[in-house]
């Protein structure tokens, strides 16, 4: 992931300031496509922060978005606690979670890594569903607030605009730096004097932080929850196809992948439900063979040609 | 045995790899703007003895210091910021990156720890000395071999190193690049620089080396100047056997 500029900060400054309106102009089914677009903007742009410029590939999402949701239904629900502060709460636990699973996996890289970061978030969710069936009562957690659709646009277009301006000092210090170089040949990094595991288990706490935050803001959403649901491993499998879609070269890569994917996938999940599940396979397969480095890859291409001529 | 001054100084080191004993009791000592070279036939352990001095892995057995302070059981971060660099055999670039990047790289979390624009005139002014100034914003993938292990030595300069430890950098170059490799390494020598360097281009170790350690099966077989290091009846059955010798 190359170093962001100061013009593609003043652009997504410009484009958060613009998307803030869309819920003055939609309601319904676009606003709720809003909602899903910012959810995954923001859980797809906090998963680049790591594995974009590392090229580990994480499927560990689920559990920390599942966490949030988990953190926030249980804690008003049971502890009859304040959105707010379950909020924080699931933000702590989310950044504990992540550095304790990047400290358990410093060893591992490619496949390794994948399959361990999969398993992980569903041993979580089997854990999470055993202490809930056998300790918390299985009653299910309520989740009942006065939050609105735009309400929680609103705050995961918050969480978005954060993740990136993080993402935009990082990659432009020492330790995005860093991270470049652990992605192009860890050997090497070490041997020029870089703490491999530190800036690795920074950099996927700062994930976990993210995507807990964003699991707990969008659980008033469902107003009941489920550990099955909040821990879905088809959310991990969205993000990293999203994030991929639009390429890991730029920051602003998974918003070009976020829209176009969610589009398509509404409109083929209303219209055949059962076909849903192919378009996970046909955006695979687009990536693969199409669109290596994603729509950025793609685009910076084109403009290069450009340019050359 | 120890001399007074010594930079690198490395006692009694063994390696064992299972039941293979790679390094066995392994010692020497590297003065300051010393060039010593480590040779001895394939498969003697000369790598082996770098990668422990960078710190890929521990030594089973023995110390290695650095100017005094023990480096044998730190990571290669920490040896690499203590003022230990190296190349490596087959040459390590990073692909994502521009030249520049890579000499950047070396320059940003060594131990002097340099950033932003300050990095980047530092990486250019390596670049020049190596002769690849040139070439900085190019990517690494369109280099020739012999660029590319400039820019990895540039890469290692940047970080400053207090001991610069070159492991076969003129192997795979061809007759007019060998020439250009050992005229850069002969540069680095009179910038007075304290080199220890793997290398089996016997013009090389000739033309360049103070002082020769010899390795034979893990162990140390010889250690002089070169020249009568060269001569030794130990070295030569070393590497022709009993009967050339």
């Amino acid at each position: 992931m190359n170093p962001a500029t100061v013009q593609e900060l003043i652009w997504a400054g410009v484009l958060v300031a613009l998307a803030a309106f869309w819920p003055m102009m939609s309601n319904g089914y676009w606003l709720g496509i809003g909602v899903d677009v910012m959810m995954y903007t923001a859980l797809a742009t906090s998963w680049m922060l790591f594995s974009g410029p590392t090229h580990y590939i994480s499927l560990a999402s689920a559990a920390f978005f599942g966490v949030g949701g988990f953190v926030v239904g249980s804690g008003m629900s049971d502890y009859d606690a304040s959105f707010w502060s379950m909020l924080a709460l699931s933000a702590v636990i989310g950044g504990v979670l992540a550095a304790l699973i990047g400290l358990a996996t410093l060893r591992l890289s490619g496949v390794y890594f994948v399959i361990f970061t999969l398993g992980l978030a569903e041993m979580i969710r089997n854990l999470v569903s055993w202490v809930q069936n056998n300790f918390l009562g299985s009653r299910g957690l309520y989740v009942l607030t006065e939050f609105t659709d735009a309400h929680l646009y609103w705050m995961l277009l918050l969480t978005a605009g954060c993740v990136y301006l993080l993402g935009w000092i990082i990659s432009r210090s020492r330790l995005g730096f860093a991270l470049r170089i652990i992605g192009g040949d860890e050997t090497v990094a070490r041997h020029v004097g870089i703490n491999t595991a530190m800036a690795k288990v920074i950099l996927f706490t700062t994930t976990g932080v993210f995507g807990a935050i964003v699991g707990a803001i969008i659980a008033p959403r469902w107003s009941y929850i489920e550990p099955n649901q909040v821990f879905s491993p088809q959310l991990s499998f969205f993000v990293v196809i999203m994030a991929l879609l639009g390429g890991s070269g730029r920051l602003w890569g998974p918003v070009v992948g976020v829209i176009p994917f969610l589009l398509i996938w509404n409109w083929v999940d209303s219209n055949f439900p059962n076909q849903s599940i192919l378009v996970l396979g046909v955006a695979f397969l687009v990536i693969v063979y199409f669109l290596p480095h994603g729509f950025v890859g793609r685009i910076e291409q084109l403009r290069a040609r450009a340019r050359g001529r | 045995m120890k001399q007074a001054g010594a930079v690198l100084s490395v006692k009694n080191i063994t390696k064992r790899f299972g039941g293979l004993v790679a390094v066995s009791n392994m010692s020497f000592d590297v003065a300051e703007h010393e060039m010593v070279g480590i040779i001895g036939p394939n498969g003697s352990g000369k790598t082996t003895m770098i990668n422990m001095i960078s710190g890929v892995f521990a030594p089973t057995d023995g110390r290695i210091s650095l100017r005094g302070r023990l480096i044998s059981d730190a990571a290669p971060q920490i040896i690499a910021r203590e003022g230990v660099g190296r190349t490596f055999q087959l040459v390590r670039l990073l692909p994502g990156l521009s030249v520049l990047e890579n000499v950047m790289a070396g320059a940003v979390y060594g131990h002097k720890r340099r950033w932003g624009r300050e990095a980047e005139d530092f990486a250019h002014s390596v670049l020049e000395r190596v002769g690849m100034d040139a070439m900085s914003h190019a990517p690494v993938s369109s280099l020739t071999y012999i660029d590319q292990k400039r820019v990895e030595l540039a890469r290692t300069l940047a970080g400053e190193p207090k001991v610069l430890l070159l492991d076969e950098w003129l192997a795979g170059l061809n007759p007019t690049e060998l020439e250009t490799g050992i005229e850069l390494i002969h540069n680095l020598r009179n910038e007075g620089r304290t080199i220890v360097m793997v290398e089996h281009v016997m013009d090389a170790i000739r033309s360049l080396c103070d002082r020769c350690v010899v390795m034979s099966s893990g162990a140390k077989i010889a250690d002089g100047t070169t020249d009568d290091v060269l001569s030794d009846q130990d070295v030569i059955r070393a590497y022709l056997g009993d009967d050339d010798a």
